[in-house]
């Protein structure tokens, strides 16, 4: 296929994702926020760490000076700013100008989803929103990414449109993902954690929520929560969709695919193997003698570089 | 209702339903009367679903818009259908020959019939073309010819297409929504499919391909990009026909070889279909600043490896002044009469003719040489005293850029309006395929309807709409 259309078709599946993501980003910041301060802790400032969590406290900042950070200012910020190149908004426009121009790639079921949440989403930005219909609008944004993902795995030909597309949901879920348990890390510590409750149990709660894990986590686990299992559960178990170590499984798997159709492997191939062979190859406990801020900020290193490696040998 | 001095696709004349009309009268007869509402909600919503938009130049707000789309078909009798055929092909035939001609021997210049600097002067002209051979000596591809009738006898060529046609998405895209919404009015008549087009035109494509190429040629689509007004249309044949929808970046030329970047490294190209104005193809060769374009394109042309569908420099033999040859041209290399008629057509260029149309604007319609779309054009009996003033200066300081045409009382048809039905001019364009194996003509066209009353304009970018167009069999 022609580069650009499967750049496009990547970025597409990325932008999509990226929505998701920052939706399921400020919908714990508001669960949080409205919950009351005995909960989450005098010094949390959850809508601080929403900037945090999606990559763009810098921007924001850029933005808008040194301003208190307010709910208004963040949701703004994050769901429609245009200044914001990873705002909601912006990841929809994006993603419809790369659906059009790859429009013959697509099912007709993706492109209608990606088309009627562009039209719908722009009906939010034109009233002005309020705190309280925020979660209406992100369930949109959360219904528009099930639905196209669903119509990529239920609709498209199983070739190398749908890998390309694959391998954007899984670059930009790890990324996600990573940066969730990154921005918490401190409370994921062992020493912090009060087994049975206090301030923290909320938090950890708040990270596996943030990735619709709190049930799946019982049904691994059988007990209450503890960080370190949060962690593992984050990390390292593949039966966790949006697990570092399911993502890789499926790129390291997506990138075969390509390779097979092609007749030959490269680069991209290599580092996914390597990466995925890290996740599989250890025990959470490893990772948290060898520290896990560090793992952490190497793993969202390395994934960056699989992504610029997947663009120069495919997608140029 | 209806005037009866305009000549309406269903009632004729004298307000007798027209035979080809009669099961579509019976039918919404007897329909319930908030069907037709309801059919056109649910059409509305089906065109937005799918995202069949245009972009309207210089209407940044209105970014993207629907064409109206009007739910009454436009009929034709399989007879009616069948000259109209016989008169495209003859017209289409005769213009392939005139480009072969002028980029070639220059007999009909030579023989006088058309002025030498009409061609040399023509902006269209491409010198790059002369003594090219190209396959099968077809220049026209893909060939949109507008036509539109004051009577129930004769079809008028309004304009000939042969640069890149569009609208060819609309007719199936229209049929598509028809055969959704009214399945049990189209089983009650034999209406002619025009699904094949897509495969048509791929056939059309593959047969011009270069002698060299492999027997499975690889054709392209070229487009601008997303954001031309008729990229739908372009996103839209590449689906259907299953090739790559490719932009100037995409492509490259390698010791006169045209490749196409791929995940899988370079492939070979062999036929364009250029949705592409000549003036951006190669920045080699003509505009230097087009970016939309593939350096080399032209020079690898010239060597016969690749095919330019529709070839550089047809844009000669379809402007408006040129128009006004085409029957001679037909006469020409046909050595038949013309079957369809043209609209007498004054041109400015010609002394006597200028004075006549600066007298007389208030009864023509006046069009610039290379204007398209719809602008650039006065239509006099509509246009205020001040416009018509403003027209005149513009053609009395450069006549040689305008013709002048009597307003014709195009034909009307009938229109789903809040009130009901009612009459609205229209036109037609059919598409006619021209390869190595010959001409192919699907049954049907794109008609375009202009939605206000008595407008004549039907250009979508002026506000027309569309219909489905049925040729019923014979």
């Amino acid at each position: 296929m022609l580069s650009r259309d499967a750049d496009s078709l990547y970025w597409l599946s990325r932008y999509v994702e990226r929505a998701e993501n920052t939706a399921r980003i400020l919908d714990v910041a508001y669960r949080m926020a409205s919950m009351p301060i005995s909960y989450h802790g005098v010094n949390s400032n959850e809508w601080e760490s929403a900037l945090v969590t999606a990559g763009s406290m810098d921007q924001f900042l850029e933005a808008y000076g040194d301003v208190e950070i307010t709910p208004e200012r963040v949701i703004e910020f994050l769901a429609f700013s245009e200044t914001n190149p990873s705002s909601i908004q912006c990841c929809f426009d994006t993603a419809r100008h790369n659906a059009r121009s790859v429009r013959g790639a697509l099912t007709s079921e993706m492109w209608e989803a990606i088309n009627s949440a562009w039209l719908d989403l722009r009906r939010f930005k034109a009233k002005r929103i309020r705190v309280e219909d925020l979660p209406r609008f992100l369930n949109l944004v959360k219904e528009t990414s099930l639905r196209y993902d669903g119509s990529a795995l239920r609709t498209m030909l199983r070739n190398d449109a749908y890998w390309f597309s694959r391998l954007g949901v899984y670059i930009e879920r790890a990324d996600n993902t990573a940066r969730v348990l990154d921005v918490k890390y401190h409370v994921l510590l062992p020493q912090d954690a009060e087994v049975g409750g206090g301030i923290d149990y909320y938090q950890w709660a708040a990270i596996l929520r943030s990735v619709s894990a709190l049930v799946s986590y019982q049904w691994v686990y059988h007990q209450n929560l503890r960080p370190w299992l949060v962690a593992d559960l984050l990390i390292l178990r593949e039966e966790m969709p949006r697990s570092l170590a399911a993502c890789y499984a499926a790129l390291s798997r997506h990138l075969d695919d390509i390779a097979h159709r092609y007749g030959t492997t490269g680069n991209a191939q290599r580092q996914a193997r390597a990466s995925h062979a890290r996740l599989t190859n250890r025990t959470i406990n490893d990772i948290f003698q060898h520290g896990l801020h560090e793992f952490l900020q190497d793993f969202i290193h390395e994934n960056n570089r699989l992504g610029h490696t997947i663009t120069n040998q495919y997608l140029c | 209702m209806t005037d009866r001095s305009i000549f309406d696709e269903m009632n004729g004349s004298d307000g007798q339903c027209r035979d080809a009309y009669q099961v579509l009268q019976e039918w919404l007869k007897s329909a319930p009367p908030q069907l037709l509402e309801h059919r056109r909600e649910e059409a509305e919503l089906l065109f937005r679903k799918v995202g069949i938009t245009f972009a309207v130049y210089g209407n940044a707000e209105a970014e993207e818009r629907l064409i109206p789309f009007d739910i009454i078909p436009r009929i034709l009798a399989g007879h009616e259908w069948a000259r109209l055929t016989r008169g495209l092909e003859q017209r289409v035939k005769a213009l392939n020959l005139f480009l072969q001609d002028i980029y070639g021997p220059g007999e009909i210049l030579r023989a006088g019939i058309i002025p030498p600097e009409l061609v040399f002067q023509n902006p269209y002209y491409r010198p790059q073309m002369n003594g090219l051979a190209l396959r099968g000596g077809i220049y026209v591809q893909v060939a949109g010819i507008d036509v539109v009738r004051v009577d129930g006898d004769d079809f008028y060529v309004l304009e000939d297409n042969l640069r890149t046609p569009s609208g060819v998405s609309y007719m199936l895209e229209n049929r598509e929504v028809m055969l959704r919404l009214f399945p049990d009015l189209m089983a009650m008549q034999r209406i002619r499919p025009i699904e094949n087009y897509v495969d048509e035109l791929l056939g059309t494509l593959k047969s011009v391909a270069p002698a060299t190429s492999s027997a499975q040629p690889t054709v392209v689509l070229l487009t601008p990009g997303s954001l031309n007004s008729a990229y739908y249309e372009h996103s839209f044949l590449a689906d259907r026909m299953g090739v790559e929808l490719v932009e100037g970046r995409d492509l490259f030329v390698r010791d006169e070889v045209v490749f196409m970047r791929t995940t899988e490294g370079p492939k070979r190209v062999d036929v364009i279909y250029s949705r592409i104005d000549d003036d951006f193809l190669d920045p080699l060769v003509f505009r230097p600043d087009s970016a939309l374009g593939v350096p080399g394109l032209i020079a690898a042309y010239r060597a016969g490896n690749v095919a330019i569908a529709n070839a550089p420099g047809t844009g000669v033999a379809d402007d408006k002044a040129m128009y006004s040859y085409v029957p001679d041209i037909v006469r020409f290399y046909m050595g038949e009469e013309p079957i369809l008629k043209n609209v007498p057509t004054w041109r400015c260029r010609e002394k006597e003719a200028l004075s006549y149309v600066a007298d007389n604007l208030h009864e023509l319609v006046v069009k610039e040489v290379n204007g398209s779309g719809g602008y650039g054009m006065l239509v006099g009996p509509h246009a205020t005293q001040e416009a018509r003033e403003h027209f005149r200066r513009l053609v009395l300081a450069s006549p040689d850029n305008y013709i002048a045409q009597p307003t014709l009382a195009l034909s009307t048809s009938p229109v789903f309006t809040e009130s009901g039905l009612a009459p609205r001019h229209v036109d037609l364009r059919p598409f006619v395929l021209t390869g190595r194996d010959g001409v192919r003509i699907v049954p049907g066209g794109l008609t375009r309807v202009a939605l206000k009353p008595g407008s004549l304009v039907v250009n979508s970018s002026q506000g027309g709409g569309t219909k489905d167009t049925w040729v019923l069999s014979e």
